[in-house]
């Protein structure tokens, strides 16, 4: 388990105990490497949000390994102290809807993060426009949220995402809400700021439009995944 | 780090300032409150201090002349004066009652002062329009709260008096302002009956075979004309020389005249301990219960403000806010109100409320600060249910599920 991106090895994941416990995850084993943008999919129930929690650092897994980078974070327990600081620095967040702070600028929505992290304002903001040409959000970088379309929003949740340079980014439906065309750009964006920033990126998505889109897929099914070779077709 | 509690403030700053307002003007009530009592306690001590007196010699036994009657002989100043140790003394009547100007009652402190200049205990102080009383009848000298003018003429009880005088801050220690005359009309004035009970009590006195006795002739008529006359005052101010000790000087008073006496920080203990204590423990009670109030709906406001921003928070705690960023936010956002209420509070109180109440209104600045301070307390107690709600938000909420 030297390879870098993330490494997950027989996770589990039981709520409750006794009768009445419940096995979110039974065998999960996945692997994304820098540059990687794999599918996550699966039913309703089947286990992946909870994955997404685990591999979030939000809830506990109950037992197996989980690797980010180099390092062991856990390993039938968290071997990190402080998982704040290991959601803020290491794994970046895109989510169904973009969720930005509705009080904050573009700028200082995406340079939030790396303020939370201890930077200056001045360098935080200057991390935070960096991307923004990447992801065609320039022109709007002092715009409040309300004032982006739906496809701006989600780009500025993906530029969030990415800032602090994460080794791994989750992204919990992050097209759900946008029609094919915006749908495929921010897929799109996705293997491209995977490819430029080196990050493993997780779509977990019901959406068909991109499941096409994907070189390698994971299904999760009754808290087990498989893994499948996905179809990898153009974003066009 | 950038200011969460000031961008969201700045974002929604209509609802702020709106809701900050609201909230002032209740702070503002809370101050004026406070503002009442100062100006209760500020009568009852100017009453004392404008009276120029040291001593009040009053019925034996009575916390007389301002929370009880009292009654003492009107020649007894002559007695008083001859102690050593008393610099001078003069009678005094209060009778509080509806003076009449133009056919509108003014609720006012009638005063009855006896014959002397100013400096005479019970004296007006200071006027700041026309003169003092010269005349022995039917001149007054009346407190600018009355709007009486110079050369009004007013009706106390049947007789008319002319202003000749208008002074400032002579008031009661229930806030009425107060009007000068002289002692014999306010004598007159505290026991004056009318024309057919003086006919009735003279009916009376002559069918009484005691009074009209045959062989007493001029029995009768004095008695009759004792009846009709008002030979008491309710007290008797007194003025102690320098470098006497005014209580030494009120036990030679005790012990030879045999009546009560009171020094200055008695008399303020009477006022402010007896006589207003009622209304000072029902504005104490209305301030609680304000302070109740502002807390309740301080603690609403940011917990409403708190749960519309439930899923921001879950996000900032998801991508590795601190829990103090999250609770500096939602505190600094109810200090924020609470500034705003504190300044609309304290621009009512005082430009709006202060100026138009009916009752003196004194907006001490430690009360001020006071207030400041338990506003900031009460914002930062309130917030605390939010805080509580804030740092239950689970970060997988975010990420739902």
């Amino acid at each position: 388990m030297t390879e870098k991106g993330i490494t997950i090895v027989g996770v589990k994941k039981r709520y409750g105990s006794g009768d009445t416990a419940v096995e979110a995850l039974k065998n999960v084993n996945m692997h994304v490497a820098p540059g990687e943008v794999v599918g996550l999919i699966g039913p309703s129930g089947s286990g992946k949000s909870t994955l997404l929690k685990c591999l979030g650092a939000v809830i506990e897994p109950t037992a197996g390994q989980m690797m980010l980078g180099d390092d062991l974070i856990y390993d039938n327990a968290w071997r990190v102290k402080d998982l704040r600081a290991l959601r803020r620095d290491r794994i970046g967040f895109v989510f169904q809807a973009p969720y930005l702070i509705p009080f904050l600028d573009v700028t200082d929505n995406v340079a939030l993060l790396p303020m939370l992290a201890g930077k200056p304002n001045a360098e935080a903001r200057k991390q935070a426009r960096e991307l923004f040409k990447a992801l065609d959000i320039e022109h709007r970088a002092k715009a409040m949220p309300s004032q982006l379309s739906g496809g701006e929003q989600q780009r500025v949740a993906i530029a969030r995402g990415l800032v602090n340079r994460p080794p791994v980014i989750l992204a919990d439906e992050p097209t759900a809400p946008l029609d094919s065309e915006r749908a495929l750009a921010v897929i799109r964006i996705l293997n491209e700021m995977a490819q430029k920033f080196a990050t493993a990126i997780i779509v977990v998505t019901h959406d068909e439009k991109i499941i096409p889109t994907f070189k390698r897929i994971y299904h999760i099914r009754d808290g087990v995944t498989y893994e499948e070779k996905g179809e990898g077709r153009s974003f066009e | 780090m950038i200011s969460l509690a000031g961008r969201d403030i700045m974002h929604s700053w209509g609802k702020f300032v709106f809701t900050g307002m609201g909230l002032g003007l209740l702070i503002g009530v809370t101050l004026s409150m406070a503002g009442i009592y100062r100006g209760m306690v500020d009568d009852a001590r100017v009453l004392l201090e404008n009276s120029g007196a040291d001593l009040w010699v009053v019925q034996k036994d009575t916390l007389g002349p301002y929370a009880e009657s009292s009654s003492i002989y009107d020649d007894s100043w002559r007695g008083i004066r001859s102690i050593s140790g008393v610099a001078d003394a003069a009678d005094i009547t209060y009778l509080t009652m509806q003076v009449r100007r133009k056919g509108v009652d003014v609720r006012a402190m009638v005063t009855g002062i006896t014959a002397g200049g100013p400096g005479t205990p019970g004296w007006p102080p200071y006027l700041i329009g026309g003169r003092q009383i010269t005349r022995g009848h039917y001149e007054a000298v009346a407190d600018i709260a009355t709007k009486f003018k110079l050369g009004e003429r007013i009706k106390i009880r049947r007789n008319h008096y002319t202003i000749v005088g208008l002074t400032r801050r002579m008031v009661s220690s229930s806030g009425d302002p107060m009007v000068f005359i002289p002692l014999k009309d306010a004598q007159e004035a505290q026991f004056l009956k009318d024309n057919d009970a003086i006919r009735e009590q003279r009916r009376r006195t002559e069918e009484n075979s005691a009074f009209n006795r045959p062989g007493v002739p001029g029995l009768l008529d004095a008695i009759i004309a004792s009846q009709s006359i008002n030979t008491y005052v309710n007290a008797v101010l007194v003025r102690v020389a320098t470098g006497h000790n005014p209580d030494e000087v009120a036990e030679s008073i005790r012990r030879w005249k045999h009546l009560t006496v009171y020094t200055r920080s008695q008399m303020e203990e009477i006022l402010v301990g007896k006589l207003i204590a009622t209304s000072a423990k029902q504005i104490a009670m209305f301030l609680i219960i304000l302070s109740i109030v502002s807390s309740a709906i301080v603690a609403f406001i940011i917990y409403t403000l708190t749960m519309g921003k439930i899923r921001e928070i879950a996000v900032l705690k998801l991508i590795g806010t601190k829990n103090r960023t999250i609770v500096g936010l939602i505190m600094q956002q109810s200090i924020a109100l609470g500034l705003i209420g504190f300044v609309v509070g304290k621009i009512t109180a005082t430009l709006l409320m202060a100026p138009i109440f009916p009752k003196h209104v004194l907006l001490e600045p430690l009360d001020s600060i006071f207030g400041f301070i338990a506003v900031v307390m009460i914002c930062i107690l309130s917030s605390i249910i939010s805080i509580r709600a804030a740092l239950k938000v689970n970060p997988a909420e975010a990420i739902g599920g």
